[in-house]
């Protein structure tokens, strides 16, 4: 009866083999080939050229430049995403709904008029530019507008991350180490952030992959200054432009590599996760 | 102590719910509502006709038929084959699954500009893939496509995954043991449960699609009229010192990026409402 029922529930084996078959292949075409020919390209010329683009002055001064605006910029919302998912998580309040909308709503806008709105602000004809320029301020073409850019583009990351999984979590541990005479400081170190570490170092890393990769809104605030402004995904712009094809795939293997590091580190967090889960079910 | 007293529902011993919105609100506020209301007050600046020229031009008329049509098609594919990847990776057993399962994600991880010049070396005329097509796809239209595809791909698996590993087996074996045959157990049972979720990640990936600017840009070859894509005018007017004109068309994207952004959550709504939590 039962294997009755499983044939009647599943596909027979040729549709199961075409349809993945399917799959693959569209991955394949879309996904994996495109990773493939990131590394190849890169290292078609050889190793002498692939350590010569990414020694070149310019590519170091750019990978420099990505390291500092995400060294910046992740932190910032690492200390926001905690306190946002802090208050929308624990505590039930007017609004919060709306709250997780605003959230969101760096997702929905296009980088590139994220870039727009901070040269509006803060660009020569912008509201603050006359008072930053009296004050010998710089902030579009520079680092701070970079920073500012990359803020808006991987806002909602480390929130996102943390928000469902507080809320599963439930306020009961903390409520019990309050009442127990725990401070607040004490409760989140010890109650809240042995729950939600693995949560947050996803949510941190995934938020440093995109800062360390964001094109388009940097792109509109940089100035494309070479050994200056130029950050990494600027930079492979500036060589593929030059068709110096080789040396512009070699920088953006460092960003590939990133991504599937950031994937590997999803895929342990996962299972981290579903493992708590099942140890607090059983 | 402000804001807990005319915010809070109900009352919690938990400290730290001032502190902690407080400073969620001042961020929210200076890092993202100030400079988008930039954006629309900038506008505000403008007379309506010159509103209206510069975001009814042909160029720009020409650039919103490309972006939102690729955007439409390649979120469509995405549906379609995201469904089948899904059905895979939840349903089926076989070699690598796992791997596969975890790759999908590159799009998010993978910066565009890296993903937009490894598409255009695999789809140009001697590229890895571009060489076996009898039709041009890198700088093309059709190219839009394919980067928008890539972007969009994650979407539609990640919203389907979960409801389709919900999706409740005993539903099936009733069906058949009523008599319906394997196709007539997808089409009248399992799609109308998971078509919520198919449409949410639908949707997902048609509004990424519309802002998306570093994968599409190398791959487009950006000919005005033919494969210009919205977020490239903007930039282009900015790059002539046009602030006016490139806020005004950004204003349009950005009502429109809205406008998706309220469909999405009416969507995942009927998507929970569905699932009965």
């Amino acid at each position: 009866m039962s294997s009755m029922l499983t044939s009647a529930t599943t596909e027979p084996a040729w549709l199961r083999r075409t349809l993945i078959a399917i799959a693959l292949l569209f991955l394949a075409l879309f996904l994996f080939v495109p990773l493939a020919a990131v590394f190849f390209e890169a290292l078609k010329k050889g190793l002498g050229v692939y350590v010569a683009a990414i020694t070149d002055p310019d590519a170091l001064s750019a990978i420099k430049l990505t390291l500092i605006a995400a060294a910046i910029a992740v932190p910032m919302n690492l200390v926001f995403g905690v306190a946002a998912a802090w208050a929308i998580a624990k505590f039930e309040f007017r609004g919060r709904d709306l709250l997780l909308t605003l959230i969101d709503l760096p997702f929905s806008v296009s980088p590139v008029i994220a870039g727009l709105i901070f040269v509006l602000v803060f660009g020569l004809q912008g509201w603050l530019g006359g008072w930053l320029r009296n004050h010998d301020l710089k902030v579009i073409f520079a680092l701070p507008g970079i920073v500012l850019a990359t803020v808006f583009i991987t806002f909602p990351f480390v929130a996102r991350e943390l928000i469902p999984l507080m809320q599963a979590q439930g306020t009961e541990q903390e409520e019990a180490a309050r009442v127990l005479g725990a401070g607040g400081w004490q409760i989140f170190r010890r109650i809240t952030l042995p729950n939600i570490k693995w949560a947050l170092l996803y949510g941190v890393i995934l938020c440093n992959a995109r800062a360390m990769g964001e094109f388009g809104a940097v792109s509109v605030v940089s100035g494309h200054i070479r050994g200056q402004t130029n950050t990494m995904p600027l930079h492979i712009e500036i060589l593929y432009n030059e068709y110096q094809f080789a040396a512009a795939f070699a920088v953006a293997s460092l960003l590939a590599g990133l991504a599937l590091l950031t994937l590997a580190l999803k895929y342990v967090v996962e299972r981290r996760t579903a493992a708590t889960h099942q140890k607090a079910r059983t | 102590m402000l804001l807990s007293r005319a915010l809070l529902k109900r009352h919690s011993v938990l400290p730290g719910f001032d502190l902690a919105l407080g400073f969620t609100l001042l961020y929210v506020a200076l890092i993202v509502l100030v400079p988008l209301s930039a954006a629309f007050l900038k506008t505000f600046t403008m007379s309506w006709p010159a509103f209206w020229s510069a975001v009814t031009g042909p160029r720009v008329m020409a650039s919103y038929r490309l972006t939102f049509g690729a955007s439409f098609a390649a979120a469509v594919v995405n549906a379609v084959f995201g469904l089948v990847v899904c059905w895979v990776l939840v349903r089926y057993e076989f070699p690598g699954r796992r791997f596969v399962d975890a790759l999908v994600d590159l799009p998010f991880a993978l910066p565009t500009a890296v993903a937009g010049i490894a598409l255009t070396a695999l789809y140009s005329n001697n590229g890895w893939i571009g060489q076996w097509l009898p039709f041009k796809v890198s700088f093309t239209p059709l190219g839009v496509f394919v980067a928008l595809t890539f972007i969009g791909l994650p979407f539609v698996v990640r919203t389907l995954q979960p409801v389709l590993e919900d999706l409740p087996g005993e539903v099936e074996e009733a069906a058949a043991m009523l008599g319906a045959s394997r196709a007539q157990t997808f089409v009248r049972v399992i799609l109308p449960a998971i078509a919520p979720a198919l449409l949410t990640g639908f949707a997902l990936a048609f509004a990424r699609a519309l802002g998306e600017y570093g994968s599409v840009i190398f791959i487009a070859g950006n000919l005005p009229l033919v494969s210009e894509i919205t977020p490239l005018i903007i930039i282009t007017k900015l790059e002539q010192y046009d602030y006016t004109g490139a806020t005004a068309i950004a204003v349009v994207m950005l009502v429109a990026s809205f406008a998706m952004l309220l469909a999405i959550n009416a969507l995942q709504a009927w998507t929970r409402s569905r699932q009965g939590r």
